[in-house]
């Protein structure tokens, strides 16, 4: 357990440091959302309707962004080997690095929604049922993002490629998400279904991301 | 004959050199057949003549779904259980995958004008076939951004375990939410709600084209052996020549080329 925290304290401050780009996820976040209105054009109305769209697909490209540091620099500085042949179980260590990921880059996210959300016509009530569906959705995007940064590290190839194999995976929580957001603002469903799926994928993705990051990585790595 | 026996890819080789001709007939005689009966089948009394569009479109979307199937046995078979041809099998079957994915889409689409009115509605069943074919599409060139086979075969293998979990989304989809595509109709508790007539020839039809797959794959794996026969013997060729232009003498040279014809 010592072990765990250990590692998880290590990555968040790693991530927050000069150098480990975590909180350019925000700024990436904070650019695509401002790019929307140059695109769609300033009609307010029209961009209310599109927010809950618009933050959900610019939290899914921050988070897929910085997912690339996830193994990258441990593996170039050789700590990931040490992580590997310690004696913590792989699974475990793949999930106490994911938690520290999306403490330090995930949550940033979320908090700056309300910001965004002023930018974007969105009202309070709109804005809170965005930053929960977020909250509820972006582990589950960490946690399957995790599969292909580790499939990365393996084949030494990162950038498009991870993006074309774990983009496919989060359409799901897309999905969901923006149905819970507009649940709320528009309905006429009810928010509480498409949430609990959310959640559902979040954990489900808790349970397979680990293992299948671990095997790629215990396979992979020489 | 076990699993086991078929790891020596010439035995392979040569059994699938046996079994060939006799799959590639049996699938052309069943197709002939399937085709027959299917434009023979009545019309419907509502869809008129393009209810036999589901003819093809329903063995199309099966197979999408099989295949990857397969490669998820094929997959378990380089992870555990690093059987030599299991990756083989699972590179093979990508693109043939993808095929039928794509023409269970692109059928499918030319169905829903006529009866839904779109070609294409975003609806539960339609999406996630959709991201199979996505996810499909990605393997690939997974399998063709990493030069050394061995490296992308257990990554792939990752990944299409972890795509396996779409599988019963897709088939559950349309009895999990309520969307435009049909819920299933033949595989269901208390028999086929197809009626007789139709049902026949999609059986045969289905068979048909999990034969023409079982064909293609064999073909598909003889070609990635025979594909990675001849890049071994290129790299070989290659670093003889390097050694030899090394030294500098040609007797290497005669010596490579000895060596490369006995590989």
């Amino acid at each position: 357990m010592t072990a765990l925290s250990a590692l998880i304290r290590r990555d968040i401050r790693i991530a927050l440091r000069v150098g480990g780009g975590a909180l350019i996820g925000v700024l990436f976040f904070l650019t695509v959302v401002v790019l929307m209105p140059f695109a769609v054009g300033p009609d307010l109305a029209l961009l209310s309707r599109l927010g809950p769209a618009i933050l959900w697909l610019g939290a899914l490209l921050a988070s897929l962004l910085t997912l690339d540091r996830l193994f990258m620099a441990d593996h170039e500085d050789g700590s990931l080997d040490l992580i590997t042949m310690s004696r913590t179980p792989l699974e475990l260590a793949c999930a106490a690095k994911a938690l520290a990921h999306w403490l330090a880059a995930g949550l940033p996210l979320i908090v700056a929604t309300p910001v965004l959300g002023l930018l974007l016509n969105l009202d309070m009530v709109a804005t809170g049922a965005v930053a929960l569906t977020l909250l509820a959705g972006t582990p589950a995007l960490t946690f399957t993002g995790m599969i292909g940064a580790a499939l990365a590290v393996t084949l030494h190839r990162g950038g498009l490629l991870m993006a074309v194999l774990v983009l496919p995976l989060s359409i799901p929580v897309l999905i969901f998400g923006v149905a819970a957001s507009q649940a709320v603002i528009v309905g006429p469903m009810t928010f509480g279904a498409p949430f609990s799926i959310l959640c559902a994928l979040s954990l489900i993705s808790l349970v397979v991301g680990p293992f299948a990051a671990a095997a790629s990585l215990k396979h992979g790595l020489d | 004959m076990t699993l086991i026996d078929l790891a020596n890819p010439t035995r392979f080789l040569a059994l699938t050199a046996r079994l060939l001709p006799w799959l590639a007939a049996a699938t052309i005689i069943l197709l002939a057949i399937g085709l027959y009966q299917s434009a023979s089948a009545p019309d419907d009394y509502q869809q008129g003549a393009t209810v036999k569009i589901m003819f093809i479109h329903v063995p199309n979307a099966w197979l999408s779904m099989f295949v990857w199937g397969v490669m998820s046995i094929a997959s378990l078979g380089t992870l555990v259980w690093r059987h030599p041809l299991a990756d083989v099998a699972a590179k093979a079957a990508a693109p043939i995958g993808a095929a039928f994915t794509f023409l269970a889409l692109l059928t499918g689409s030319l169905w829903g004008r006529p009866m839904w009115g779109t070609y294409w509605e975003w609806d539960a069943r339609l999406t996630s076939v959709l991201i199979l074919f996505l996810m499909y599409l990605g393997l690939m060139a997974l399998w063709r951004a990493v030069d050394e086979p061995s490296r992308a075969a257990r990554a792939a293998a990752v990944l299409t375990l972890v795509g396996a979990i779409n599988l019963p989304i897709i088939k559950f989809s349309v009895d999990w939410w309520n969307t435009l595509h049909q819920p299933a109709s033949v595989m269901r508790m208390g028999g086929s709600s197809l009626d007789r007539s139709f049902l026949i020839p999609l059986l045969v039809m289905a068979i048909a084209f999990t034969l023409l797959f079982v064909t293609l794959h064999l073909a598909a794996m003889r070609n990635e052996i025979l594909r990675r026969r001849v890049r071994s013997l290129q790299m070989m060729q290659a670093s003889r020549v390097a050694f030899s232009s090394d030294v500098g003498t040609g007797s290497h040279e005669a010596n490579a080329s000895k060596e490369v014809g006995a590989a």
